[in-house]
């Protein structure tokens, strides 16, 4: 029965490409691109690159002969928008990769994450690379100075973002004060980091005194780059909570500030708390703020408002550019790259935290 | 004078209604005066700067001659960085918004966001230690092939560390930017308009230039003008990646330097003067970007009622 029917192409179907077409044209342009590179030097970016450049000038010229100029457009386009997106996934995939090459034996020497940089000198390291020793120093002191100083920089601008979002959202009504603050915020987000450490700096220079570096000055740094950010995502959280809410503890004679207090806040939190959580995650790696404000330390300082402080990235960075030992650079490498892997492994962690977040306290809905 | 015994009678919560929305206006304040404040004590340390004699400035030239070449620098980073950033991120945001398939759209859209979420010195310690490595081949084939043009003028630098190196890596930190405010914008396009165009036998790249781009191009330049205030201020990225000097035209020799990796380079040793004019150094860049996301953000204000990307 089956054989009887004749698979005749539609008129409809006539003049196209077969479904199959890109897979043959994909095919042919692996094995010639993997031929071209052979004559030159084989390597997989090279053979990937010819192959795509092969695969759409093949698929474009057959669709040209077949289907006409405007598909053959249609079909260029497609493979130039495709090509963007693995074009933009290469760094991405390259920087995870580098990281966790060049991280992972940093990461897993002893003491890593437990002992700091004090005492550590260039002596150490020029005798580690002669006899081959483990690296000795860590990351521990940078850590603590992170943490500091961003739950420092998180208690300054969360009440602060929190309140001004609450009076552009519940107070704001549009008035000029609350256009002209809408309107800074945005340009805020745009201030440069390293202008947002100057500031401080120059605030803390001219009010306290020439010179003066410390973790609390890079707090109020970061807050100046966290501020906005808060801002941002809470008004647009604010923003979502239904006025039905709002009338109805009004119209039961419920002072506005206890609406907004007990209604209105408490309906957004998980968004407000994934928000601040991914400011958090922003600012955690800011490195030129607190390079200008905090100075570096070897050791473990725990008072935030006096000395200088070590963190995360002004760790990385002058492991890079000043190695503890400049004759022999490969241990503060390991160790710079040991922290960039925490860095990014305390960054991932906040932006899955925040996606938990927004999940866990979601308000119930429905039944 | 009528008395309402309904809005006059002493609640306990009338004060705290009074509280509550003073704290919160004062919040609002607070932001604007932080910003002024950023402004009044830049310009403020900045004066001894700008008052010094020539000598004292670092070069002896005075203060605009030492910051002429490194806001040219500056500049010649940013543009590097959005040449090779505008086309690859309208694409993507093409990409995502439409040509994926619906049900990984988010999820790719959360893979380019996860490009911003790494930390600026992580992509300069990438930059400096693969990508400067891997690319200096390349610069030398310029330098070879390409060298009658000014910009790629050999001898090629050995190390690789040269202002086109800096430009790349900050082209692959504005991208997530450009991405995810196109995305929002061409997500944004009326559904009808695309139909029509669909339906009139446009193919999907014809639909996309007569409707989606057109509706889309006002958010583009201004996601556009916000990745060039990102590309100016990036510290990390050039201060480790570029081994500065003196201004030159060539792309692929070590020279050029920016504002930002200036500042950060030699602030943490400064003292006297040249404290005063690296934070000089640090209002140029901060009026520059502020006029440029000024801009931006009138773009979008303007175009509001159709682009909700604000």
């Amino acid at each position: 029965m089956t054989a009887t029917i004749a698979r005749k192409r539609s008129a409809l179907t006539k003049g196209q490409l077969p479904k199959f077409a890109p897979y043959i044209v994909l095919a042919v342009a692996l094995v010639v691109g993997a031929a071209i590179l052979a004559l030159i030097g084989f390597n997989a970016f090279g053979w990937g690159l010819v192959s795509a450049i092969l695969f759409a000038i093949g698929l474009v010229g057959w669709s040209g002969a077949v289907e006409g100029g405007r598909k053959a457009k249609d079909k260029l386009a497609t493979c130039l928008v495709v090509g963007a997106f693995l074009i933009a996934l290469l760094p991405l995939v390259s920087v995870v990769w580098t990281v966790l090459v060049n991280g992972i034996p940093g990461l897993i020497t002893p003491g890593f994450l437990g002992t700091s940089m004090n005492g550590v000198t260039g002596a150490f390291d020029n005798k580690i690379v002669e006899e081959g020793t483990k690296v000795v120093g860590g990351v521990y002191h940078a850590l603590l100075g992170t943490i500091q100083i961003t739950l420092l920089a998180t208690v300054i601008s969360v009440p602060v973002g929190l309140m001004t979002a609450i009076y552009l959202v519940e107070y704001g009504n549009d008035r000029p004060l609350a256009r002209a603050i809408t309107f800074f915020v945005d340009v805020m987000t745009g201030i440069p980091s390293i202008v947002a450490g100057l500031f401080a700096a120059a605030f803390f220079f001219a009010v306290v005194g020439p010179g003066t570096k410390t973790g609390a000055v890079a707090a109020v740094a970061l807050s100046v780059l966290m501020i906005p950010v808060v801002v941002r995502s809470s008004e647009e959280m604010l923003k979502i909570v239904p006025n039905e809410l709002r009338e109805a503890a009004y119209a039961l004679g419920v002072r506005k500030w206890r609406t907004i207090l007990k209604v209105v806040i408490p309906t957004a939190i998980s968004g407000i708390a994934s928000g601040v959580t991914l400011a958090i995650a922003r600012v955690i790696g800011e490195t030129a703020p607190i390079l200008v404000t905090a100075g570096f330390a070897t050791s473990i300082n725990n008072n935030v408002f006096g000395g200088w402080m070590a963190s995360l990235p002004t760790f990385i960075y002058t492991q890079i550019l000043n190695p503890t030992s400049p004759s022999n650079p490969g241990p503060s490498d390991q160790r710079a790259w040991g922290a960039a892997l925490v860095l990014i492994i305390l960054v991932m962690l906040l932006n899955l935290g925040a996606r938990l977040i927004a999940r866990l306290f979601a308000p119930k809905t429905g039944r | 004078m009528t008395t309402n015994s309904l809005t006059t009678s002493p609640g306990a919560g009338r004060a705290g209604d009074k509280v509550f929305s003073g704290a919160a206006m004062a919040a609002g304040c607070l932001i604007l005066a932080v910003l002024f404040g950023v402004a009044l004590f830049l310009v403020v340390q900045s004066i001894p700067a700008l008052t010094a004699q020539p000598e004292q400035i670092q070069g002896g030239h005075g203060f605009f001659a030492y910051i002429g070449p490194i806001v040219v620098g500056t500049l010649i980073a940013a543009v590097i960085a959005l040449v090779i950033a505008t086309p690859v991120s309208v694409g993507v945001a093409l990409f995502i918004s439409h040509y994926a398939p619906r049900r990984l759209a988010s999820g790719l859209g959360y893979v380019v966001d996860l490009l911003a979420a790494i930390p600026s010195v992580v992509y300069g310690a990438w930059g400096a230690a693969f990508l400067a490595k891997e690319i200096s081949p390349a610069y030398d084939w310029l330098a070879n092939n390409m060298g009658w043009l000014p910009i790629f003028q050999g001898p090629a630098s050995a190390t690789g560390k040269t202002i086109l190196t800096a430009g790349i890596v900050l082209s692959v930190m504005v991208l997530p930017i450009i991405t995810s405010l196109s995305r929002e914008i061409f997500l944004q396009t009326p559904k009808l308009h695309e139909e029509a165009a669909l339906a009139l036998g446009a193919t999907r790249w014809e639909m996309i230039r007569m409707a989606v781009l057109p509706f889309g191009r006002p958010g583009i330049v201004s996601a556009i003008m916000l990745g060039l205030g990102r590309a100016l201020g990036e510290t990390m990225a050039v201060a480790l990646v570029l081994s500065s000097g003196v201004l030159t035209a060539s792309l692929i020799q070590s020279g050029n330097q920016t504002i930002a990796a200036e500042i950060a380079l030699n602030f943490p040793e400064a003292s006297g003067v040249k404290v005063n004019t690296l934070i000089a150094a640090g209002l140029v860049l901060f009026v520059i970007t502020l006029g440029v996301n000024m801009v931006a953000r009138w773009i979008i204000t303007k175009h509001k009622e159709f682009s909700g990307a604000n």
